[in-house]
């Protein structure tokens, strides 16, 4: 599907949607770009599930560092590129693979814990949906209607 | 639609709005996201100036240079390996239990904190234990090739030992003074477990007896060297809570080892135990392997709740507030759970009362003086208790970690209770060592002890045994000089203090302190070590 053969309203839906989603990544990475004390290191050590080992590992060595920046900058990344409405598909790409990470160092799988979420889920949470959501604006980007990349068409 | 495919070059209006307008947006979000974060910083940052909270580690005991210190290992059972551990010498078969654990369980690090402790610079020269089987698990675990452990059957043969400057005292309670003063008279420095003495009379005994030697005596109450409880005495010292009228402190454990019902070994027989030897002081009675492996659960040979975990909650609280030994203790309790032969309490209160003692107020003059120590323990419950110390201005739940929350009534901090800045319910102040790992502790007792700061502290944010930098700073000041953080002063408080618990258990009532005298005041009609080492429950 284009965005060219959307309805105005249809197209008004989806840039509204890519608004959203990116106002949410890019509010998380300001936030934990200014705020020095974070780090990544604890949800990475309270990682559950199969995949709770790689999350562990990663969390205990000399690594956090670096993941700690691909977190902030990559949610930087995926606010900008969204809200801007340029490079969206790299955006929502990465913004895909951060959501995949949260998803499976605590996967809604039946028998985990659910400490520390907010409601009940059976495999499917936010960030499973998030994650659908960007993949769906990966398909259709809509910068050259509301976004940076209107005035990129506009001047070649 | 048609206006966006106009190809004239030139940006309509509508262009510009429709392209821009992420920019607006954008730099809401950073200004909302910089704000929040500043206006979270400047709070915080507030909030610690006017705490003005030292959370920094002391600096560490002396050098560990020079000739090697030899250690006898006097009581090689259960705590004695685990000092052999603090000190850098694990058994063949626990280093081989632990590489399969740490195998299986990623965080389980006991074999990784083992491997990266501080080389002590000592020898283990000599062991001895009543066990034969034990005694010779030493020998084939700390010798080498240049250096073969000698075992001796009993411990007057390893003090004369000259191939030995140190010992540590790991028996059973009725013989820790009594091995004690031995090898103080015998010229070596001694670290003992707790509780110190196992009754009245032997308490002063003992004191005498480092004081007229001179050498180092430290008692075994390893949280002293815990980061937490440094950082609580800054806390105390710096007035935060106001007046402290009640401490409460708990014991929950429900298992069969944290109830002492330890293992009792298959080679364990007349042969291989030294049974009159393990009676000492005691009431002879009959070889019983029950009582050789078991020790805590009679009088005869332990010092049931309140010696044995008590005193460990006491010594807690002393090295943050050096409250003395109170001025009177009431006891209560019974056994209620294990009803298996056993005459100490399974369940048993104690509370500490000391009128006069003062943690400083923010109050009026007239409201500063007095406090409770409660002491609550079941042996059929694990649900966990913290322990708190509880103020006029704030409360401080001190275990391996620690928090302070205001209280909503407090006088010191009532007007950032008033601007909405702090919050009772929110701790004011939290200190965490290990904020940024997890850590795996096995069994319900070991998470009991490490909760409460028993097990392992911090430094630098690594992870170490507190009993190897209390043994560390034992060892520096046989080396260096100086005085052990729980000397033979603390030793004493927390011993007397013990003692007069188990007292008034079994007497069913109030047992008083003199503190002119430095005695604990006569009760007509009774020899106070009598009905402390009587081996039944009750006495009165």
């Amino acid at each position: 599907m284009k965005a060219e053969n959307l309805s105005g309203s249809q197209l008004n839906g989806i840039v509204f949607f890519r608004v959203l989603i990116g106002w949410h990544f890019m509010y998380e990475g300001v936030i934990k770009l200014f705020d020095s004390a974070w780090t990544s290191k604890g949800y990475l050590m309270a990682a559950e599930g199969p995949f709770s080992g790689i999350f562990n590992m990663l969390g205990s060595g000399n690594m956090v560092g670096l993941i700690d920046n691909i977190n902030v900058f990559g949610m930087l990344i995926v606010g900008i590129t969204l809200i801007f409405g340029i490079w969206e598909r790299v955006g929502t790409i990465f913004g895909i693979v951060l959501l995949l990470m949260f998803y499976l160092s605590r996967p809604p799988f039946p028998g985990l814990s659910e400490t520390g979420t907010e409601g009940s889920y059976w495999f499917v949470n936010k960030n499973l949906i998030e994650a659908a959501g960007l993949w769906i604006l990966y398909q259709i980007p809509t910068g050259a209607y509301f976004g940076i990349r209107r005035l990129q068409n506009q001047n070649s | 639609m048609e206006e966006e495919k106009q190809d004239n070059g030139n940006w309509s209006r509508r262009d510009m709005i429709k392209g821009l307008a992420g920019i607006p947006v954008a730099g809401s979000l950073v200004w909302a996201g910089a704000s929040k974060s500043s206006k979270g910083k400047d709070q915080r940052n507030a909030i610690l100036e006017k705490l003005n909270i030292n959370a920094s580690p002391p600096p560490t005991s002396g050098s560990m240079a020079g000739d090697p210190v030899r250690i006898g290992i006097i009581g090689f059972g259960i705590r004695g390996p685990q000092l052999c551990r603090a000190i850098g010498f694990g058994t063949t078969s626990w280093l081989a239990s632990m590489e399969e654990a740490a195998k299986k369980n990623k965080n389980d690090r006991r074999l990784k904190t083992f491997l990266e402790q501080e080389d002590l610079n000592l020898q283990i020269t000599a062991v001895c234990d009543l066990f034969e089987v034990r005694a010779q698990d030493a020998v084939d675990s700390f010798s080498t090739d240049q250096l073969k452990v000698k075992s001796y059957k009993y411990h007057e043969e390893l003090l004369a030992d000259s191939d030995v400057d140190a010992v540590i005292i790991a028996t059973p309670d009725h013989w820790h003074a009594p091995i004690a003063m031995e090898a103080l008279r015998a010229g070596k420095h001694v670290y003992v477990e707790k509780p110190m003495t196992h009754n009245i009379a032997e308490t002063y005994e003992l004191v005498e007896t480092v004081k007229s030697t001179g050498k180092v005596l430290q008692v075994g109450h390893q949280h002293r060297q815990t980061q937490s409880f440094l950082t609580a005495q800054d806390i105390i010292t710096k007035n935060i809570l106001g007046h402290v009228s009640l401490i409460t402190a708990n014991t929950n454990r429900n298992s069969d080892n944290g109830a002492w019902q330890y293992n009792i070994h298959e080679k364990a027989n007349q042969q291989t135990i030294d049974w009159e030897r393990f009676i000492g002081n005691a009431p002879m009675v009959d070889f019983n392997k029950e009582h050789f492996f078991r020790w805590r659960k009679w009088w005869a040979y332990g010092s049931g709740l309140s010696g044995d975990l008590m005193s460990h909650d006491y010594d807690r609280i002393n090295c943050v507030l050096k409250m003395g030994i109170p001025d009177s203790v009431t006891a209560s309790g019974g056994i209620y759970t294990h009803r298996d032969g056993r005459n100490v309490p399974d369940v048993m209160q104690v509370n500490m009362d000391f009128p006069n003692f003062t943690t400083g107020t923010s109050q009026e003059p007239g409201k500063e003086k007095g406090m409770t120590m409660v002491y609550s323990a079941t042996l059929g419950n694990q649900f966990s208790r913290g322990t708190s110390l509880m103020g006029h201005d704030a409360t401080m739940e001190l275990g391996n970690s620690l928090s302070i929350y205001p209280d909503a009534r407090s006088t010191r901090f009532a007007d950032m209770l008033k601007a909405g800045d702090i919050d009772a319910n929110i701790p004011l102040y939290q200190y965490d060592p290990a904020t940024n790992g997890l850590d795996g502790v096995t069994s319900a007792t070991a998470k009991y002890f490490a909760d409460k700061g028993l097990l392992y502290t911090y430094r630098n944010g690594r992870r170490v045994d507190s009993t190897h930098l209390h043994l560390r700073e034992w060892l520096s000041c046989i080396r260096n000089g100086g005085t052990p953080s729980c000397d033979i002063v603390a030793g004493f408080e927390e011993a007397i203090t013990s003692h007069m618990g188990g007292i008034s258990y079994k007497l069913g009532r109030r047992v008083d302190w003199d503190s002119e005298k430095g005695e604990i005041k006569p009760i007509e009609g009774y020899d106070l070590d009598e009905v402390l080492l009587a081996d039944q429950e009750r006495v009165a």
